[in-house]
């Protein structure tokens, strides 16, 4: 699913401030305004690293955190064929989770090193992940709409200057679309169906209604800016920009139903620029920063799993193996 | 814990929360290289974390044979690769005075022409 590029303020300035050696930044900001990749072996200034880094490793982390919420239904899907395709979804997202911290790695972090740090809480991942999902509904409207915002910043990335990571996004939007189209299938199903399910596709649509505008980041006047992060093409669309996109494609999906969102503000102008209410920003920094509803138990189970797969880990390890950076 | 995920809910967590967060040591990595169909060239694709060839190629299988089709898969340790330094790509640059080594520059339509007609007015 999906990470922020959203920067700290810590972050912005520092980023304004270190300095380069003139000659190589300028081949590199040439190679990028030409549209060529940078690979890992390249030279790349510290603070194009570091946020790579940062925005891949955050990416991963999502991608794995997301399949718990999803992953608590599978033994309660509704038939056998809604089972089998959301084993293959969450088995997706696992395996996107693989490829991005693949990314990542190429970059100088190991894989235990970010995965340690999503556990002690230095890093990150997206807020969406820290709702649950309490009804089959909430299934239908993550597989549709959290994955249909997840595809709108994923193929703007894929245009990203860091070959690795647009490579991995490609492999990953490709899966995804698969995602989107059961999602859709399976919202439509609850949405022509009886009462009930109608009743809790409307309550799911409520609950994530929120949490959805919340996935793009702050809106741009409030976010701290960085044009470096644009030129050097780790950023290729503001926040807004990315959330017009997808209100633009998704809530008519979800009128034509006579579904709808719990904000009567909610409208699009002559401009093309939609309009809505203020979804409560401060939830959204109180989610991230761990007071969500369910940022413990997401954390507690990944490190579950941690303490409890080591003694396979240490029995496969062999002494006299060392690890090397990936290359590509 | 009281999850709406019954099987978390069973979990002991709160035993394993208790304990640090360390570093494993790592299991290395391995070039993934991918072909799509039997006579196909065999691409790379990524990498993957494993610690023999059998384990790698297993999860190879699932990272990137899982869409789309696969004819086979191939591993080799990352350490066991040897590349050429990122910064050396200007040795792979040609000149533009090579088209001796072009099959565009020997064309000889002009030349065999004028023989002709020379050869027919002496005739």
């Amino acid at each position: 699913m999906y990470g922020s590029t959203n920067l700290s303020e810590e972050d912005a300035k520092r980023m304004n401030s270190t300095i380069e050696d003139p000659e190589k930044l300028e081949v590199f900001e040439t190679r990028i305004a030409n549209g060529e990749k940078i690979e890992p072996g390249d030279w790349m200034p510290v603070e194009y690293r570091k946020q790579l880094i940062r925005m891949i490793e955050q990416h991963a982390h999502s991608e794995i955190v997301g399949a718990l919420p999803e992953g608590t239904w599978i033994t309660r899907a509704p038939n056998f064929r809604r089972k089998l395709a959301l084993v293959a979804k969450v088995q997706d997202e696992i395996g996107h989770g693989q490829l991005l911290y693949s990314a990542a790695e190429t970059l100088g972090k190991t894989r235990e090193q970010m995965l340690d740090d999503l556990l002690n809480g230095k890093s990150k991942y997206s807020n969406v992940f820290n709702y649950p999902a309490k009804t089959w509904a909430d299934i239908a409207v993550i597989g549709f709409l959290v994955d249909g915002a997840a595809i709108v910043n994923q193929v703007i990335n894929s245009k990203g200057s860091y070959g690795p990571y647009c490579r991995a996004l490609e492999r990953i939007c490709y899966e995804e679309s698969f995602h989107l189209k059961q999602g859709h299938d399976n919202v439509v199903y609850l949405a022509t169906g009886s009462k009930y399910q109608r009743e809790i596709l409307q309550d799911a649509i409520n609950r994530w209604y929120k949490p959805l505008l919340h996935f793009f980041g702050p809106p741009d006047k409030q976010s701290a800016h960085s044009e470096k992060l644009m030129k050097w093409k780790v950023k290729l669309a503001s926040n807004d920009d990315m959330r017009n996109q997808f209100l633009d494609q998704y809530v008519p999906k979800i009128w034509e139903l006579d579904i709808s969102f719990p904000d009567p503000n909610l409208k699009k102008n002559n401009d093309g620029i939609w309009e809505f209410s203020d979804p409560d920003w401060d939830e959204f920094k109180r989610v991230i920063n761990g007071g969500g509803p369910c940022n413990a138990e997401r954390i507690e189970v990944r490190r579950y799993a941690e303490e409890a797969g080591r003694w396979v880990r240490n029995a496969l390890m062999k002494k006299d193996e060392k690890y090397v950076t990936p290359l590509a | 814990m009281n999850s709406l995920d019954p099987r978390v809910t069973r979990l002991d967590l709160k035993k394993v929360a208790e304990g640090d967060v360390h570093t494993n040591s790592h299991l290395i990595t391995w070039e993934v290289f991918h072909q799509e169909k039997r006579g196909k060239q065999v691409v790379h694709a990524g990498i993957v974390h494993a610690s023999t060839p059998e384990m790698a190629l297993v999860v190879a299988k699932e990272v990137f044979g899982r869409r789309g089709k696969t004819s086979n898969l191939w591993v080799a340790k990352t350490s066991d690769v040897y590349t050429f330094p990122a910064e050396d790509e200007d040795i792979f640059e040609t000149t533009p005075e090579k088209t001796f080594r072009e099959p565009g520059s020997y064309k000889v339509r002009d030349r065999i022409e004028k023989f002709q007609q020379q050869h027919k007015t002496e005739a």
